[in-house]
């Protein structure tokens, strides 16, 4: 890819979704529509201004937006890019081809099923199966209490004592469907705690 | 007597956090120590005693009471009792330079690897020429340990000569680790990251690059932490930043955070994520040596790669060179996973052979069945039947069978495998995860998942057949890179070694059931007179 067209022209690009051409944003008034609050556009431009200067910026922008408001809406892509000096279409483009970035809000924890090889020799596929009838969800579905959002992942480095599943930043090793529930029954059980 | 508990991934994913707890409810603070990598024993408890540093494993947090008890009178008396660690067959057999430091001690400790000969080989580097260093990298035989396996001297001697003086160069470590059955870069990172680092200073110093990144998987959030403690604590003491150690060098280095990418881990689509973009391959030339990381001159190597580095330096070229086979010289993690009752990992000079590691290291199957194929080199690498299990691991050895030794990694399958459906994954795992760029990657393995579902479902097999092979000759030789280029190897080494799993026609009699752990040629000559009839029907 060339230079060029890191700074091509973005009015030239025809509107996203969920963004149109005319939706520049306004951080000093506000704009609702865009489906954020003042507070998060604000925190979305303090880090444009945090990390414009870093080479490569924008992998660890988006990480950094993601876990400041937990996924990143489409109404940060306009930001970003007129901060980056990029086009939205460069912006979304990014966004959309990582697994990890999310554009719409997540349950209160991942719940990730290790799909590959080495889980799989040790039964990762009955384990999934069994995960989305508990759930009652799909990868990338999150449950209708908001707790849990199952995804699907490939290698968690722990495969020599498969099958393997992440909840938040924990790894289990070998996880069967009923380990899986306890596992999944002690989050609802660390919520009741909380409240 | 001091007591160790390690607080890597496998370790803390098998308990070993309440065992700590369990401890410190008993009075003791332990060692977070890096594992060894003998996973099927962690959580693997050390105590240091006047019989040397003793082990007990695995262990439960309930485990600690009466292994104190044991510990006051008669340790050996403990059904955990593993005996004197360094003595523990699996890890006395290795011939370990890389990980001779893993699990020692507290991974972030820097006097603890100093303590351990950490930064000699840096020490030395100091005292060379660029050249000098590139030269004993040379002369050490070592390759890239990512898969590819390119002589390391050679990229190194390219980028040491690319550009004009003074241009700015990098040095990126892969540690994009995302094939299954791979945890050596993680052990690394997580057990002692400081001979990562150490590496790629010295390589700083080889090409004359003064920034440095590590591009690390997101699906590794212990390393993360560990890595930037680790970085922090080398800046303050002056081995990283500028005039390091007083030797007028400069030398920066930042972990970069991957997003969920298996694309990310072929070096030029993570230069394009480094740099900020979609993961999408560079078409070669020009190599990353010359035009890499921002259009620069560019050294990529993996996490491996770069650790070995400072074993080199520090006991010189000739030793490194001294372990291996043929051309591929030094040692390799072999990584053994999957079903197996002793998973963990093995470092090994090249040579050893599957059956080896598999049969005495790993000692079968965790489910106890028989094994059925082993995949090496992650989800791009070969399934091998039994017949092929005495390959020596060595590069060209499993190139003449149209395998790949990869990043090490060992995947075991019992027999209750179905191979057509790990054919299918293979295509399916190629659709998810291709950055689709080129046409045959992209579209061949969409493609590929139909044709197998059809030639599973009996529908107009035979001409399907055709179709899959030419489908997997066009992604061998018209992708782009190694992505679309190797999904075929898995697929096409199933199909020939376990094609009853097919249905197709010489065994199309057979059902699975009856085949598993039979003879594959006595299930596969009997089905084709039974069912030769069937064929011309």
């Amino acid at each position: 890819m060339g230079k060029a067209e890191l700074c091509s022209d973005s009015a030239r690009l025809r509107p996203l979704a969920g963004c149109s051409i005319d939706d520049t944003p306004n951080i000093t008034t506000g704009v609702v529509e865009l489906g954020i609050s003042q507070n998060e556009q604000q925190s979305i431009s303090d880090l444009v201004g945090q990390y414009k200067a870093l080479p490569g910026a924008l992998l660890p922008l988006l990480h950094a937006i993601q876990k400041q408001i937990g996924h990143v809406p489409d109404a940060a892509v306009p930001i970003i890019a007129n901060g980056l000096n990029l086009s939205r279409a460069e912006v979304h483009g990014v966004i959309s081809f990582y697994h990890d970035f999310k554009t719409t809000p997540v349950g209160r924890h991942t719940v990730q099923i290790c799909r590959a090889e080495a889980c799989q020799s040790m039964g990762s596929r009955a384990l999934e199966a069994h995960a989305k009838q508990t759930l009652g969800i799909d990868y990338g579905e999150t449950t209708t209490d908001g707790s849990v959002t199952l995804e699907p992942v490939y290698c968690l480095g722990n495969c020599a004592c498969s099958p393997s599943v992440r909840i938040n930043d924990d790894v289990f090793a070998r996880v069967d469907a009923q380990r899986f529930d306890e596992l999944v029954s002690g989050l609802s059980a660390e919520e009741g705690v909380a409240k | 007597m001091i007591f160790y508990i390690p607080q890597d991934t496998t370790a803390l994913a098998l308990g070993s956090e309440a065992v700590a707890r369990a401890l410190q409810t008993a009075g003791i603070e332990p060692v977070r120590n890096g594992s060894r990598g003998l996973f099927w024993l962690e959580p693997l408890l050390e105590v240091t005693t006047d019989q040397g540093r003793i082990a007990f494993g695995p262990v439960a947090a309930k485990d600690i009471p009466s292994i104190i008890d044991a510990l006051a009178s008669d340790p050996a008396s403990h059904v955990l009792y593993q005996g004197e660690v360094a003595e523990i067959p699996y890890l006395k057999s290795q011939q370990r330079l890389t990980y001779a430091r893993a699990g020692l001690g507290d991974p972030v400790c820097l006097d603890n690897y100093k303590s351990l000969n950490g930064f000699k080989g840096l020490k030395k580097a100091l005292q060379m020429t660029a050249q000098q260093i590139v030269d004993q990298v040379k002369d050490s035989g070592l390759r890239g340990r990512g898969g590819a396996a390119f002589p390391a001297g050679i990229k190194w001697q390219t980028v040491h000569d690319a550009g004009k003086d003074g241009c700015q160069k990098y040095i990126v470590c892969n540690a994009d680790e995302g094939d299954s059955g791979t945890f050596a870069d993680r052990l690394v990172m997580e057990a002692d990251p400081y001979q990562l680092i150490e590496g790629m200073i010295i390589a700083g110093l080889a090409v004359g690059a003064d920034q440095g990144y590590i591009y690390l998987r997101s699906e590794y959030p212990l390393a993360h932490k560990l890595l930037n403690i680790a970085i922090d604590r080398a800046v303050q003491a002056n081995f990283l930043g500028e005039n390091i150690q007083g030797c007028g060098k400069t030398f920066h280095l930042e972990v970069r955070l991957g997003a969920g990418a298996y694309i990310c881990g072929e070096e030029t689509s993570l230069l394009e994520s480094l740099e900020g973009k979609r993961g999408m391959v560079r078409a070669k030339p020009p190599l990353p040596a010359i035009e890499g990381l921002f259009g620069m001159p560019t050294v990529v190597n993996n996490v491996l790669t770069l650790a070995a580095i400072s074993t080199i330096l520090a006991e010189g070229a000739a030793t490194y060179q001294n372990f291996g086979m043929g051309r591929s010289r030094g040692t390799l993690a072999i990584q053994l996973a999957g079903n197996i009752k002793c998973g963990g990992l093995i470092e090994l000079a090249f040579g050893v052979t599957l059956r080896e590691v598999v049969e005495d290291y790993g000692q079968g199957t965790y489910s106890g069945r028989p094994i059925r194929a082993i995949q090496v080199g992650g989800p791009l690498g070969a399934f091998l039947p039994e017949s092929q299990w005495d390959t020596p691991m060595d590069y060209e050895a499993f190139a003449a069978i149209k395998a790949m030794i990869g990043h090490g990694g060992i995947v075991v399958f019992d027999d209750t495998a179905d191979m057509a459906a790990q054919a299918r994954f293979a295509m399916e795992f190629c659709v998810v995860e291709s950055c689709g760029k080129c046409t045959p990657c992209r579209i061949g393995s969409v493609r590929g998942v139909e044709v197998i579902d059809r030639i599973v479902a009996n529908e107009n097999r035979d001409n399907n057949l055709i179709l899959l092979h030419e489908l997997c000759d066009t992604m061998e030789f018209g992708s782009l890179c190694a992505m679309g280029g190797m999904t075929p190897y898995p697929v096409r080494s199933a199909l020939a070694h376990f094609p009853q799993d097919f249905l197709l026609q010489e065994a199309a009699g057979a059902s699975l059931q009856d085949t598993a752990g039979a003879s594959l040629q006595d299930t596969a000559g009997a089905a084709s007179q039974e069912t030769a009839a069937q064929g011309e029907n």
